[in-house]
Protein backbone atom coordinates (compact mmCIF):
# COMPACT_ATOMS: atom_id res chain seq x y z
CA UNK A 1 0.00 0.00 0.00
CA UNK A 2 1.17 3.54 -0.75
CA UNK A 3 2.76 5.38 2.12
CA UNK A 4 0.42 7.70 4.02
CA UNK A 5 0.93 11.43 3.47
CA UNK A 6 -0.18 12.15 7.01
CA UNK A 7 -0.20 9.91 10.04
CA UNK A 8 -1.06 10.43 13.67
CA UNK A 9 0.33 8.06 16.26
CA UNK A 10 -1.16 7.85 19.73
CA UNK A 11 -2.07 11.53 19.98
CA UNK A 12 -3.30 12.67 23.41
CA UNK A 13 -4.44 16.01 24.72
CA UNK A 14 -6.06 17.05 27.99
CA UNK A 15 -7.59 20.38 28.88
CA UNK A 16 -7.30 20.27 32.66
CA UNK A 17 -9.16 17.13 33.61
CA UNK A 18 -10.96 16.92 30.28
CA UNK A 19 -9.54 14.36 27.86
CA UNK A 20 -10.12 15.89 24.43
CA UNK A 21 -7.84 13.69 22.35
CA UNK A 22 -7.53 10.15 23.57
CA UNK A 23 -4.94 7.96 21.88
CA UNK A 24 -5.85 8.97 18.35
CA UNK A 25 -4.04 7.24 15.51
CA UNK A 26 -5.09 7.61 11.90
CA UNK A 27 -3.70 7.97 8.42
CA UNK A 28 -4.46 9.90 5.30
CA UNK A 29 -3.28 8.04 2.20
CA UNK A 30 -2.54 9.40 -1.24
CA UNK A 31 -5.64 10.06 -3.28
CA UNK A 32 -8.15 9.70 -0.46
CA UNK A 33 -10.52 11.81 1.51
CA UNK A 34 -10.49 10.65 5.09
CA UNK A 35 -13.44 12.09 6.98
CA UNK A 36 -13.65 12.50 10.73
CA UNK A 37 -17.15 12.74 12.09
CA UNK A 38 -18.36 13.07 15.62
CA UNK A 39 -20.80 15.00 17.76
CA UNK A 40 -20.15 18.55 18.86
CA UNK A 41 -17.40 18.72 21.43
CA UNK A 42 -15.95 15.37 20.38
CA UNK A 43 -12.55 17.00 19.88
CA UNK A 44 -12.41 17.34 16.09
CA UNK A 45 -11.20 20.93 15.99
CA UNK A 46 -8.70 20.27 18.76
CA UNK A 47 -7.36 17.40 16.68
CA UNK A 48 -6.94 19.65 13.62
CA UNK A 49 -5.13 22.23 15.78
CA UNK A 50 -2.67 19.58 16.93
CA UNK A 51 -2.02 18.32 13.42
CA UNK A 52 -1.43 21.84 12.10
CA UNK A 53 0.70 22.88 15.06
CA UNK A 54 -1.54 25.46 16.72
CA UNK A 55 -1.82 23.20 19.78
CA UNK A 56 0.86 20.93 21.18
CA UNK A 57 -0.26 17.37 22.00
CA UNK A 58 0.57 16.01 25.45
CA UNK A 59 1.77 12.77 23.88
CA UNK A 60 1.98 11.09 20.49
CA UNK A 61 3.36 12.09 17.14
CA UNK A 62 2.37 13.69 13.87
CA UNK A 63 4.10 12.63 10.66
CA UNK A 64 4.03 14.41 7.33
CA UNK A 65 5.12 11.64 5.02
CA UNK A 66 7.97 10.15 7.00
CA UNK A 67 8.92 13.35 8.71
CA UNK A 68 8.08 13.81 12.38
CA UNK A 69 6.61 17.31 12.61
CA UNK A 70 5.25 17.05 16.15
CA UNK A 71 7.49 19.83 17.46
CA UNK A 72 7.33 22.06 14.39
CA UNK A 73 5.69 25.52 14.46
CA UNK A 74 2.53 25.94 12.37
CA UNK A 75 4.24 28.06 9.72
CA UNK A 76 6.96 25.42 9.32
CA UNK A 77 4.33 22.72 8.81
CA UNK A 78 2.61 24.94 6.27
CA UNK A 79 5.89 25.36 4.42
CA UNK A 80 6.28 21.58 4.44
CA UNK A 81 3.00 21.15 2.60
CA UNK A 82 0.27 21.07 5.20
CA UNK A 83 -2.68 23.36 4.49
CA UNK A 84 -5.73 23.85 6.68
CA UNK A 85 -8.98 25.71 6.84
CA UNK A 86 -10.58 26.95 10.04
CA UNK A 87 -13.99 26.11 11.45
CA UNK A 88 -14.43 29.78 12.26
CA UNK A 89 -13.62 31.52 9.00
CA UNK A 90 -10.12 32.94 9.08
CA UNK A 91 -9.20 35.35 6.31
CA UNK A 92 -7.53 38.74 5.96
CA UNK A 93 -10.62 40.97 5.93
CA UNK A 94 -9.04 44.22 4.71
CA UNK A 95 -7.36 42.56 1.74
CA UNK A 96 -9.22 41.69 -1.43
CA UNK A 97 -9.98 38.06 -2.22
CA UNK A 98 -7.17 38.16 -4.77
CA UNK A 99 -4.68 39.60 -2.27
CA UNK A 100 -5.61 36.91 0.25
CA UNK A 101 -4.71 34.20 -2.22
CA UNK A 102 -1.72 36.06 -3.68
CA UNK A 103 -0.18 36.20 -0.21
CA UNK A 104 -0.38 32.42 0.03
CA UNK A 105 1.32 32.19 -3.36
CA UNK A 106 3.96 34.66 -2.18
CA UNK A 107 4.67 32.43 0.83
CA UNK A 108 6.11 29.72 -1.38
CA UNK A 109 7.66 31.77 -4.17
CA UNK A 110 10.77 33.64 -3.22
CA UNK A 111 11.67 35.81 -0.26
CA UNK A 112 9.14 38.10 1.40
CA UNK A 113 11.91 40.29 2.78
CA UNK A 114 11.55 42.47 -0.29
CA UNK A 115 10.94 46.08 0.63
CA UNK A 116 10.71 47.55 -2.85
CA UNK A 117 8.54 46.80 -5.81
CA UNK A 118 4.77 46.71 -5.63
CA UNK A 119 3.51 43.28 -4.60
CA UNK A 120 0.17 44.08 -6.26
CA UNK A 121 1.99 44.51 -9.56
CA UNK A 122 3.61 41.06 -9.56
CA UNK A 123 1.98 39.25 -12.45
CA UNK A 124 3.28 35.90 -11.24
CA UNK A 125 1.51 36.20 -7.89
CA UNK A 126 -1.70 37.55 -9.37
CA UNK A 127 -2.14 35.04 -12.15
CA UNK A 128 -1.49 32.08 -9.85
CA UNK A 129 -3.93 33.53 -7.32
CA UNK A 130 -6.55 34.17 -9.99
CA UNK A 131 -6.32 30.56 -11.17
CA UNK A 132 -7.14 29.36 -7.65
CA UNK A 133 -10.04 31.77 -7.33
CA UNK A 134 -11.40 30.40 -10.61
CA UNK A 135 -11.08 26.90 -9.26
CA UNK A 136 -13.42 27.69 -6.38
CA UNK A 137 -15.72 29.88 -8.47
CA UNK A 138 -14.72 33.21 -6.95
CA UNK A 139 -12.91 34.89 -9.85
CA UNK A 140 -15.64 37.45 -10.30
CA UNK A 141 -15.22 38.55 -6.70
CA UNK A 142 -11.44 38.87 -6.92
CA UNK A 143 -11.32 42.61 -6.23
CA UNK A 144 -13.83 42.59 -3.37
CA UNK A 145 -12.44 43.07 0.16
CA UNK A 146 -12.59 39.64 1.77
CA UNK A 147 -14.34 41.04 4.82
CA UNK A 148 -17.50 41.88 2.88
CA UNK A 149 -17.82 38.55 1.05
CA UNK A 150 -20.80 36.38 1.97
CA UNK A 151 -20.22 33.60 4.45
CA UNK A 152 -20.21 30.95 1.75
CA UNK A 153 -17.82 32.97 -0.37
CA UNK A 154 -15.45 33.27 2.57
CA UNK A 155 -15.48 29.48 2.96
CA UNK A 156 -14.64 29.17 -0.73
CA UNK A 157 -11.90 31.77 -0.33
CA UNK A 158 -10.34 29.71 2.45
CA UNK A 159 -10.23 26.78 0.07
CA UNK A 160 -8.57 28.92 -2.61
CA UNK A 161 -5.98 30.06 -0.07
CA UNK A 162 -5.27 26.46 0.91
CA UNK A 163 -5.00 25.44 -2.76
CA UNK A 164 -2.59 28.28 -3.45
CA UNK A 165 -0.19 26.70 -0.99
CA UNK A 166 0.07 23.71 -3.37
CA UNK A 167 -0.12 21.46 -0.32
CA UNK A 168 0.68 17.79 0.01
CA UNK A 169 -2.29 17.32 2.29
CA UNK A 170 -5.22 19.48 3.34
CA UNK A 171 -7.13 19.63 6.64
CA UNK A 172 -10.64 20.99 6.31
CA UNK A 173 -12.58 21.87 9.47
CA UNK A 174 -16.28 21.82 8.56
CA UNK A 175 -15.85 23.59 5.21
CA UNK A 176 -19.55 23.19 4.42
CA UNK A 177 -20.86 24.71 7.64
CA UNK A 178 -23.03 27.71 6.89
CA UNK A 179 -22.54 27.50 3.13
CA UNK A 180 -25.63 27.57 0.95
CA UNK A 181 -26.81 24.54 -1.00
CA UNK A 182 -25.18 25.51 -4.30
CA UNK A 183 -21.96 26.50 -2.59
CA UNK A 184 -21.96 23.19 -0.74
CA UNK A 185 -22.42 21.29 -4.00
CA UNK A 186 -19.60 23.22 -5.59
CA UNK A 187 -17.31 22.41 -2.65
CA UNK A 188 -18.15 18.73 -2.87
CA UNK A 189 -17.36 18.52 -6.55
CA UNK A 190 -14.18 20.52 -5.95
CA UNK A 191 -13.06 18.03 -3.31
CA UNK A 192 -13.80 15.13 -5.59
CA UNK A 193 -11.84 16.73 -8.38
CA UNK A 194 -8.87 17.54 -6.15
CA UNK A 195 -8.44 14.49 -4.01
CA UNK A 196 -6.30 12.60 -6.53
CA UNK A 197 -3.79 15.43 -6.31
CA UNK A 198 -4.33 16.59 -2.74
CA UNK A 199 -5.49 14.05 -0.17
CA UNK A 200 -7.64 15.50 2.58
CA UNK A 201 -8.62 15.07 6.17
CA UNK A 202 -12.17 16.31 6.28
CA UNK A 203 -14.02 17.18 9.46
CA UNK A 204 -17.64 17.63 8.58
CA UNK A 205 -21.03 17.72 10.18
CA UNK A 206 -23.08 17.31 7.01
CA UNK A 207 -23.53 13.51 6.90
CA UNK A 208 -24.83 13.41 3.32
CA UNK A 209 -21.73 15.18 2.14
CA UNK A 210 -19.42 12.98 4.18
CA UNK A 211 -20.88 9.75 2.86
CA UNK A 212 -20.73 11.04 -0.68
CA UNK A 213 -17.15 12.26 -0.80
CA UNK A 214 -15.24 10.29 1.83
CA UNK A 215 -13.24 7.20 0.96
CA UNK A 216 -12.85 6.36 4.62
CA UNK A 217 -14.58 7.62 7.70
CA UNK A 218 -13.38 7.72 11.31
CA UNK A 219 -15.83 8.30 14.11
CA UNK A 220 -14.62 10.38 17.04
CA UNK A 221 -16.51 10.30 20.32
CA UNK A 222 -15.19 11.93 23.49
CA UNK A 223 -11.79 12.29 21.88
CA UNK A 224 -11.52 8.62 21.01
CA UNK A 225 -11.84 6.98 17.58
CA UNK A 226 -14.46 4.27 17.98
CA UNK A 227 -14.47 3.08 14.37
CA UNK A 228 -12.70 3.58 11.05
CA UNK A 229 -13.88 2.17 7.74
CA UNK A 230 -15.49 2.65 4.38
CA UNK A 231 -18.65 4.80 4.48
CA UNK A 232 -20.92 1.77 4.12
CA UNK A 233 -19.24 -0.07 6.97
CA UNK A 234 -19.56 2.97 9.21
CA UNK A 235 -23.21 3.38 8.36
CA UNK A 236 -23.80 -0.23 9.33
CA UNK A 237 -21.68 -0.18 12.50
CA UNK A 238 -23.83 -0.64 15.57
CA UNK A 239 -21.59 1.15 18.02
CA UNK A 240 -21.46 4.11 15.70
CA UNK A 241 -25.20 4.22 15.24
CA UNK A 242 -25.72 4.21 18.96
CA UNK A 243 -23.07 6.72 19.73
CA UNK A 244 -23.69 9.14 16.99
CA UNK A 245 -25.70 8.43 13.86
CA UNK A 246 -28.85 7.42 15.68
CA UNK A 247 -28.86 10.63 17.57
CA UNK A 248 -28.10 12.61 14.41
CA UNK A 249 -30.89 10.93 12.47
CA UNK A 250 -33.33 11.49 15.26
CA UNK A 251 -32.59 15.21 15.37
CA UNK A 252 -32.51 15.26 11.56
CA UNK A 253 -35.99 13.75 11.39
CA UNK A 254 -37.23 16.12 14.02
CA UNK A 255 -36.01 19.01 11.95
CA UNK A 256 -37.76 17.75 8.83
CA UNK A 257 -41.04 17.15 10.66
CA UNK B 1 -11.67 64.90 -5.60
CA UNK B 2 -10.37 63.92 -2.19
CA UNK B 3 -10.84 60.32 -3.20
CA UNK B 4 -7.69 60.38 -5.29
CA UNK B 5 -5.12 58.81 -2.98
CA UNK B 6 -2.20 60.82 -4.34
CA UNK B 7 -3.79 64.22 -4.20
CA UNK B 8 -3.74 64.87 -0.47
CA UNK B 9 -0.05 64.09 0.06
CA UNK B 10 0.93 66.16 -2.99
CA UNK B 11 -1.16 69.06 -1.76
CA UNK B 12 0.32 68.71 1.69
CA UNK B 13 3.91 68.78 0.53
CA UNK B 14 3.20 71.68 -1.82
CA UNK B 15 1.76 73.66 1.09
CA UNK B 16 4.80 72.90 3.21
CA UNK B 17 7.06 73.95 0.35
CA UNK B 18 5.24 77.28 0.21
CA UNK B 19 5.58 78.13 3.91
CA UNK B 20 8.96 79.92 3.57
CA UNK B 21 7.42 82.13 0.87
CA UNK B 22 5.28 83.68 3.59
CA UNK B 23 8.57 85.04 4.90
CA UNK B 24 8.72 87.29 1.86
CA UNK B 25 5.75 89.22 3.19
CA UNK B 26 6.02 88.87 6.93
CA UNK B 27 9.47 88.79 8.42
CA UNK B 28 8.90 85.80 10.54
CA UNK B 29 11.53 83.29 11.51
CA UNK B 30 9.00 81.98 14.00
CA UNK B 31 6.80 80.53 11.27
CA UNK B 32 9.75 78.83 9.66
CA UNK B 33 10.91 77.30 12.90
CA UNK B 34 7.39 76.15 13.83
CA UNK B 35 6.91 74.37 10.52
CA UNK B 36 10.39 72.88 10.60
CA UNK B 37 9.38 71.34 13.90
CA UNK B 38 6.07 70.16 12.41
CA UNK B 39 7.92 68.36 9.63
CA UNK B 40 10.44 66.76 11.95
CA UNK B 41 7.72 65.38 14.19
CA UNK B 42 5.80 64.35 11.08
CA UNK B 43 8.76 62.18 10.13
CA UNK B 44 8.65 60.54 13.56
CA UNK B 45 4.86 60.15 13.34
CA UNK B 46 5.09 58.51 9.90
CA UNK B 47 7.56 56.00 11.29
CA UNK B 48 5.18 55.24 14.15
CA UNK B 49 2.30 54.87 11.70
CA UNK B 50 4.36 52.29 9.82
CA UNK B 51 4.26 49.92 12.80
CA UNK B 52 1.06 51.16 14.46
CA UNK B 53 -1.16 51.62 11.42
CA UNK B 54 0.20 48.80 9.30
CA UNK B 55 1.38 46.38 11.95
CA UNK B 56 -0.95 47.11 14.90
CA UNK B 57 2.14 47.42 17.10
CA UNK B 58 1.16 50.00 19.69
CA UNK B 59 4.58 51.25 20.74
CA UNK B 60 4.38 53.58 23.71
CA UNK B 61 8.08 54.27 23.64
CA UNK B 62 8.64 55.67 20.21
CA UNK B 63 9.98 59.00 21.48
CA UNK B 64 13.01 57.10 22.77
CA UNK B 65 14.22 56.86 19.20
CA UNK B 66 13.94 60.62 18.74
CA UNK B 67 16.04 61.02 21.86
CA UNK B 68 18.61 58.46 20.80
CA UNK B 69 19.04 60.10 17.39
CA UNK B 70 19.33 63.51 19.03
CA UNK B 71 21.88 62.36 21.63
CA UNK B 72 23.91 60.56 18.96
CA UNK B 73 24.25 63.87 17.14
CA UNK B 74 24.84 65.90 20.31
CA UNK B 75 27.40 63.57 21.87
CA UNK B 76 29.40 63.22 18.67
CA UNK B 77 29.36 66.99 18.21
CA UNK B 78 30.54 67.52 21.80
CA UNK B 79 33.58 65.43 20.90
CA UNK B 80 34.27 67.55 17.86
CA UNK B 81 32.67 65.26 15.31
CA UNK B 82 30.40 67.75 13.62
CA UNK B 83 30.10 66.23 10.17
CA UNK B 84 26.67 65.48 8.78
CA UNK B 85 27.54 61.98 7.65
CA UNK B 86 29.14 60.91 10.92
CA UNK B 87 26.19 62.22 12.95
CA UNK B 88 23.66 60.64 10.66
CA UNK B 89 25.33 57.24 10.61
CA UNK B 90 25.68 57.31 14.40
CA UNK B 91 22.04 58.30 14.89
CA UNK B 92 20.79 55.55 12.58
CA UNK B 93 23.10 52.90 14.00
CA UNK B 94 22.28 53.69 17.63
CA UNK B 95 18.53 53.71 17.05
CA UNK B 96 18.72 50.53 14.99
CA UNK B 97 20.59 48.76 17.76
CA UNK B 98 18.16 49.94 20.43
CA UNK B 99 15.21 48.92 18.24
CA UNK B 100 16.69 45.52 17.55
CA UNK B 101 17.27 44.70 21.21
CA UNK B 102 14.06 46.17 22.66
CA UNK B 103 11.99 44.99 19.71
CA UNK B 104 13.27 41.43 19.95
CA UNK B 105 12.05 41.35 23.56
CA UNK B 106 8.87 43.43 23.26
CA UNK B 107 7.54 41.57 20.22
CA UNK B 108 7.42 38.36 22.25
CA UNK B 109 4.48 39.91 24.06
CA UNK B 110 1.08 40.92 22.74
CA UNK B 111 -1.55 43.56 23.27
CA UNK B 112 -1.41 45.56 26.46
CA UNK B 113 1.84 43.86 27.52
CA UNK B 114 3.49 45.14 24.38
CA UNK B 115 2.33 48.66 25.22
CA UNK B 116 3.67 48.35 28.76
CA UNK B 117 7.03 46.91 27.83
CA UNK B 118 7.70 49.49 25.09
CA UNK B 119 6.76 52.16 27.63
CA UNK B 120 9.23 50.63 30.08
CA UNK B 121 12.05 50.60 27.54
CA UNK B 122 11.21 54.20 26.66
CA UNK B 123 11.48 55.20 30.31
CA UNK B 124 14.72 53.30 30.58
CA UNK B 125 16.15 55.40 27.75
CA UNK B 126 14.80 58.55 29.41
CA UNK B 127 16.46 57.86 32.77
CA UNK B 128 19.67 56.76 31.12
CA UNK B 129 19.87 60.07 29.27
CA UNK B 130 19.06 62.01 32.43
CA UNK B 131 21.91 60.28 34.23
CA UNK B 132 24.52 61.18 31.62
CA UNK B 133 26.38 63.73 33.79
CA UNK B 134 29.05 64.26 31.14
CA UNK B 135 26.38 65.28 28.67
CA UNK B 136 24.31 67.62 30.78
CA UNK B 137 22.22 65.10 32.72
CA UNK B 138 18.74 66.44 33.45
CA UNK B 139 19.55 69.81 31.93
CA UNK B 140 20.47 68.48 28.55
CA UNK B 141 23.25 69.32 26.21
CA UNK B 142 23.77 72.37 24.05
CA UNK B 143 25.15 71.72 20.59
CA UNK B 144 27.53 74.34 19.23
CA UNK B 145 26.22 74.36 15.69
CA UNK B 146 24.33 72.39 13.11
CA UNK B 147 25.97 69.49 11.32
CA UNK B 148 28.56 70.47 8.75
CA UNK B 149 27.97 69.48 5.16
CA UNK B 150 31.46 68.62 3.91
CA UNK B 151 32.83 71.24 6.24
CA UNK B 152 30.39 73.95 5.21
CA UNK B 153 27.83 75.63 7.47
CA UNK B 154 25.13 75.38 4.85
CA UNK B 155 22.47 74.18 7.28
CA UNK B 156 22.89 77.22 9.54
CA UNK B 157 20.65 79.03 7.09
CA UNK B 158 17.12 78.38 8.38
CA UNK B 159 15.62 78.38 4.95
CA UNK B 160 18.12 75.86 3.63
CA UNK B 161 17.56 73.76 6.70
CA UNK B 162 13.80 73.99 6.19
CA UNK B 163 14.01 72.61 2.68
CA UNK B 164 16.47 69.94 3.77
CA UNK B 165 13.91 68.79 6.33
CA UNK B 166 11.12 68.95 3.75
CA UNK B 167 13.16 66.80 1.36
CA UNK B 168 13.77 64.37 4.23
CA UNK B 169 10.06 64.24 4.99
CA UNK B 170 9.15 63.52 1.39
CA UNK B 171 11.91 60.94 1.18
CA UNK B 172 10.73 59.17 4.33
CA UNK B 173 7.14 59.30 3.13
CA UNK B 174 8.00 57.74 -0.23
CA UNK B 175 10.19 55.13 1.43
CA UNK B 176 7.40 54.07 3.78
CA UNK B 177 4.82 54.14 0.99
CA UNK B 178 7.09 51.79 -0.96
CA UNK B 179 7.58 49.46 2.00
CA UNK B 180 3.85 49.29 2.67
CA UNK B 181 3.10 48.24 -0.90
CA UNK B 182 5.92 45.70 -1.11
CA UNK B 183 5.88 41.98 -0.41
CA UNK B 184 7.19 42.78 3.04
CA UNK B 185 4.43 45.32 3.60
CA UNK B 186 1.81 42.77 2.69
CA UNK B 187 3.11 40.32 5.23
CA UNK B 188 3.20 43.03 7.89
CA UNK B 189 -0.39 44.03 7.18
CA UNK B 190 -1.49 40.41 7.02
CA UNK B 191 -0.01 39.80 10.47
CA UNK B 192 -1.91 42.82 11.74
CA UNK B 193 -5.23 41.52 10.43
CA UNK B 194 -4.91 37.88 11.37
CA UNK B 195 -1.66 36.37 12.66
CA UNK B 196 -3.18 32.90 12.84
CA UNK B 197 -4.05 32.96 9.15
CA UNK B 198 -0.53 34.11 8.34
CA UNK B 199 0.96 31.17 10.23
CA UNK B 200 -1.40 28.79 8.47
CA UNK B 201 -0.07 29.89 5.08
CA UNK B 202 3.54 29.66 6.21
CA UNK B 203 4.53 33.05 7.64
CA UNK B 204 5.92 33.58 11.11
CA UNK B 205 4.98 37.23 11.81
CA UNK B 206 7.82 37.81 14.28
CA UNK B 207 10.81 38.48 11.98
CA UNK B 208 8.71 40.74 9.79
CA UNK B 209 7.43 42.70 12.75
CA UNK B 210 10.93 42.99 14.14
CA UNK B 211 12.27 44.29 10.83
CA UNK B 212 9.44 46.85 10.69
CA UNK B 213 10.18 47.87 14.27
CA UNK B 214 13.85 48.44 13.45
CA UNK B 215 13.01 50.45 10.32
CA UNK B 216 10.55 52.59 12.28
CA UNK B 217 13.11 53.05 15.05
CA UNK B 218 15.76 54.20 12.61
CA UNK B 219 13.42 56.73 11.03
CA UNK B 220 12.54 57.92 14.53
CA UNK B 221 16.26 58.28 15.22
CA UNK B 222 16.61 60.23 12.00
CA UNK B 223 13.89 62.62 13.20
CA UNK B 224 15.83 63.02 16.45
CA UNK B 225 18.98 63.82 14.53
CA UNK B 226 17.11 66.56 12.67
CA UNK B 227 15.56 67.87 15.90
CA UNK B 228 18.96 68.20 17.56
CA UNK B 229 20.10 70.10 14.49
CA UNK B 230 17.15 72.42 14.51
CA UNK B 231 17.19 73.33 18.17
CA UNK B 232 20.96 72.92 18.65
CA UNK B 233 20.00 71.37 21.94
CA UNK B 234 19.44 67.86 23.24
CA UNK B 235 17.51 66.91 26.35
CA UNK B 236 16.02 63.86 28.09
CA UNK B 237 12.63 65.56 27.69
CA UNK B 238 12.69 64.52 24.03
CA UNK B 239 12.05 60.97 25.11
CA UNK B 240 9.60 61.33 27.97
CA UNK B 241 6.57 59.06 27.85
CA UNK B 242 4.39 62.11 27.22
CA UNK B 243 6.25 62.61 23.95
CA UNK B 244 5.57 59.00 22.99
CA UNK B 245 1.91 59.52 23.81
CA UNK B 246 1.83 62.66 21.70
CA UNK B 247 3.17 60.76 18.71
CA UNK B 248 0.35 58.22 19.07
CA UNK B 249 -2.18 61.04 19.29
CA UNK B 250 -0.75 62.65 16.14
CA UNK B 251 -1.09 59.41 14.20
CA UNK B 252 -4.65 58.78 15.35
CA UNK B 253 -5.66 62.41 14.96
CA UNK B 254 -4.47 62.61 11.35
CA UNK B 255 -5.82 59.25 10.29
CA UNK B 256 -4.10 56.01 11.19
CA UNK B 257 -2.68 53.67 8.54
CA UNK B 258 -2.33 56.20 5.73
CA UNK B 259 1.18 57.65 6.32
CA UNK B 260 0.23 61.15 5.15
CA UNK B 261 -2.38 61.20 7.92
CA UNK B 262 0.57 61.24 10.31
CA UNK B 263 1.82 64.44 8.64
CA UNK B 264 -1.61 66.04 8.99
CA UNK B 265 -1.79 64.87 12.59
CA UNK B 266 1.61 66.28 13.48
CA UNK B 267 0.69 69.62 11.91
CA UNK B 268 -2.74 69.76 13.56
CA UNK B 269 -1.30 68.82 16.94
CA UNK B 270 1.53 71.35 16.98
CA UNK B 271 -0.49 74.19 15.45
CA UNK B 272 -3.35 73.63 17.87
CA UNK B 273 -0.89 73.57 20.75
CA UNK B 274 0.73 76.78 19.48
CA UNK B 275 -2.56 78.53 18.97
CA UNK B 276 -4.07 77.56 22.31
CA UNK B 277 -0.95 78.43 24.28
CA UNK B 278 -1.06 81.81 22.57
CA UNK B 279 -4.19 83.05 24.27
CA UNK B 280 -4.24 81.40 27.66
CA UNK B 281 -1.63 80.04 30.00
CA UNK B 282 -4.04 77.30 31.09
CA UNK B 283 -4.14 75.93 27.57
CA UNK B 284 -3.34 72.40 28.66
CA UNK B 285 -6.68 72.22 30.45
CA UNK B 286 -8.38 72.79 27.10
CA UNK B 287 -5.92 70.91 24.93
CA UNK B 288 -6.12 67.59 26.76
CA UNK B 289 -9.90 67.14 26.66
CA UNK B 290 -9.95 68.50 23.11
CA UNK B 291 -7.58 65.76 21.96
CA UNK B 292 -9.66 63.12 23.69
CA UNK B 293 -12.78 64.40 21.92
CA UNK B 294 -11.09 64.51 18.52
CA UNK B 295 -9.74 61.00 18.89
CA UNK B 296 -13.07 59.67 20.15
CA UNK B 297 -15.44 61.35 17.76
CA UNK B 298 -13.52 61.84 14.54
CA UNK B 299 -13.39 58.26 13.40
CA UNK B 300 -10.55 57.82 10.95
CA UNK B 301 -9.08 61.11 12.20
CA UNK B 302 -8.93 64.24 10.08
CA UNK B 303 -8.49 62.18 6.90
CA UNK B 304 -11.58 60.14 7.70
CA UNK B 305 -13.49 63.35 8.34
CA UNK B 306 -12.36 64.80 4.99
CA UNK B 307 -13.34 61.61 3.19
CA UNK B 308 -16.79 61.70 4.78
CA UNK B 309 -17.55 65.28 3.84
CA UNK B 310 -16.26 64.82 0.30
CA UNK B 311 -18.28 61.59 0.06
CA UNK B 312 -21.39 63.40 1.28
CA UNK B 313 -20.89 66.07 -1.37
CA UNK B 314 -20.42 63.59 -4.19
CA UNK B 315 -23.21 61.25 -3.20
N1 LIG C 1 -8.69 25.94 24.73
C1 LIG C 1 -9.53 25.10 25.37
N2 LIG C 1 -9.49 25.04 26.72
C2 LIG C 1 -10.32 24.19 27.37
N3 LIG C 1 -11.22 23.39 26.78
C3 LIG C 1 -11.32 23.43 25.43
C4 LIG C 1 -10.48 24.29 24.66
N4 LIG C 1 -10.78 24.11 23.35
C5 LIG C 1 -11.77 23.19 23.31
N5 LIG C 1 -12.09 22.76 24.56
C6 LIG C 1 -13.06 21.73 24.87
O1 LIG C 1 -12.62 20.55 24.25
C7 LIG C 1 -13.71 19.82 23.76
C8 LIG C 1 -13.55 19.55 22.29
O2 LIG C 1 -13.69 20.75 21.57
P1 LIG C 1 -13.56 20.80 19.97
O3 LIG C 1 -12.29 20.18 19.58
O4 LIG C 1 -13.81 22.17 19.56
O5 LIG C 1 -14.75 19.86 19.52
P2 LIG C 1 -15.46 19.72 18.09
O6 LIG C 1 -14.65 20.46 17.09
O7 LIG C 1 -15.48 18.26 17.85
O8 LIG C 1 -16.82 20.27 18.23
C9 LIG C 1 -14.97 20.61 24.09
O9 LIG C 1 -15.51 20.10 25.26
C10 LIG C 1 -14.43 22.00 24.32
O10 LIG C 1 -15.24 22.70 25.24
MG1 LIG D 1 -15.13 21.97 15.82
Amino acid sequence: MAEPVLSLKGLRKNFGGLRVTDDVSLEVRPGEIHAVIGPNGAGKTTLIHQISGFLRPDAGQVFLGRRDVTRLAPEKRAQSGLARSFQITSILPAFTALENVALAVQARSGSSFRFFGKASGEAGLNSAAMAKLEEVGLSERAEVPAGVLSHGEKRALECAIALAMEPKVMLLDEPMAGAGHDEGQRLISLMQRLKAKIPMLLVEHDMDAVFRVADRVSVLVYGRIIATGAPDEIRADRAVREAYLGEEQATGDARHA
Amino acid sequence: MLRSPRLIPILLFALLAAVPLAGLFIRDGYLLSLFTRVMILAIAAISLDLILGFGALVSFGHAAFIGIGAYAMGILASHGQEGLLAGLVMALAASALFALITGAISLRTKGVYFIMITLAFGQMAFYTAASLRAYGGDDGLTVARRSLVFGSRLLENDRVFYYAVLASLIGVYLLCRMIVGSRFGRVLQGAKQNPQRMQAIGFNPYPYQLAAYVIAGMIGGFAGFLLANQTEFVSPAYMSWQRSGELIVMVIMGGIGSLHGAVIGAAAFLLLEEWLSGFTEHWKVIFGPMLVLIVLFMRGGILGFLARISGAKNG
